[in-house]
């Protein structure tokens, strides 16, 4: 099997979790967008690693899921001290810079 | 053979997760769509060889993200009197945008020749990625152990109890 299935795999995925960051309300759900997305990323990095025989996309990926991680992490955190401040994660109510 | 069948099987339950993650109207049921998007990935990783991945993957996404989506979803969600829509009313247009983009990365797809067949690996891919982490890519190992820190020690000092 080539390795066009594998990029168009993480294509679809890419453009799932584009959709929702685009359509979620809530700031947890487009966090779990941008999370999908990584990880089409992810797959895209790991199979052109496998199909050209060079390890350095597979070190990427491990250094990518890392960073992914630590983002997570501190986005929630964020969130989590938005809700305190707003009692609301709702991405629209979040308008505390407009004019 | 069996390749093909795997990864069908694979790219059903990745795909059917990973819309079940964007459509579900309860948040708390899309972070468990997502454990399930993020162990498929793992499965695609070990059909492309690299074990070691696919067990960082299990660790850090499905074990780590997910629990601590779960505990600020509990924090932050009203779980019980009435329930705000968790979608906005940009449906249409955000399919679009997607398909549009999904359409174009298609096009590129097809117009460029890809390799069909896969070169042998250089041996043992885990100790070739514990080498190359330690000898050539030392530099940014170090970088991402204090990035961690730095994430980690941020995390702590944001969700503090008040005072």
């Amino acid at each position: 099997m080539g390795l066009q299935p594998y990029l168009l795999l993480s294509a679809v995925v890419f453009s799932i979790g584009l959709f929702g960051v685009m359509t979620r309300r809530n700031t947890i759900g487009i966090l779990l967008g941008i999370e999908l997305m990584m990880n089409a990323v992810n797959i895209n990095l790991v199979a052109f690693s496998r199909y050209t025989a060079v390890v350095s996309g597979m070190i990427f990926t491990v250094f990518t899921i890392c960073i992914t991680v630590t983002e997570a992490a501190l986005g929630l955190a964020i969130v989590i001290l938005l809700f305190r401040v707003r009692r609301t994660v709702m991405a629209d109510h979040l308008d505390l810079l407009k004019g | 053979m069996t390749e093909q069948i795997t990864f069908a099987a694979l790219s059903v339950i990745l795909v059917g997760s990973a819309l079940a993650v964007v459509l579900s109207k309860n948040l708390f049921h899309a972070v468990l769509w997502l454990a399930l998007a993020l162990t498929g990935t793992a499965g695609i990783f070990l059909l492309l060889d690299a074990e070691f991945l696919a067990a960082v993957q299990l660790l850090l996404y499905a074990g780590g993200i997910i629990t601590i989506v779960v505990f600020a979803i509990v924090v932050t969600e009203r779980l019980i009197g009435e329930r705000l829509t968790q979608t906005n009313m940009r449906m249409g247009g955000a399919a679009l945008v997607s398909v549009v983009f999904l359409g174009f990365i298609a096009s590129v797809l097809g117009k460029h020749a890809l390799p069909a067949s896969r070169p042998e690996m250089p041996g043992d891919l885990t100790r070739v990625i514990g080498e190359a982490v330690l000898t050539r890519y030392v530099l940014p190992f170090e970088l991402l152990a204090v990035l961690m820190l730095a994430g980690m020690l941020g995390a702590i000092y944001f969700a503090r109890p008040e005072d």
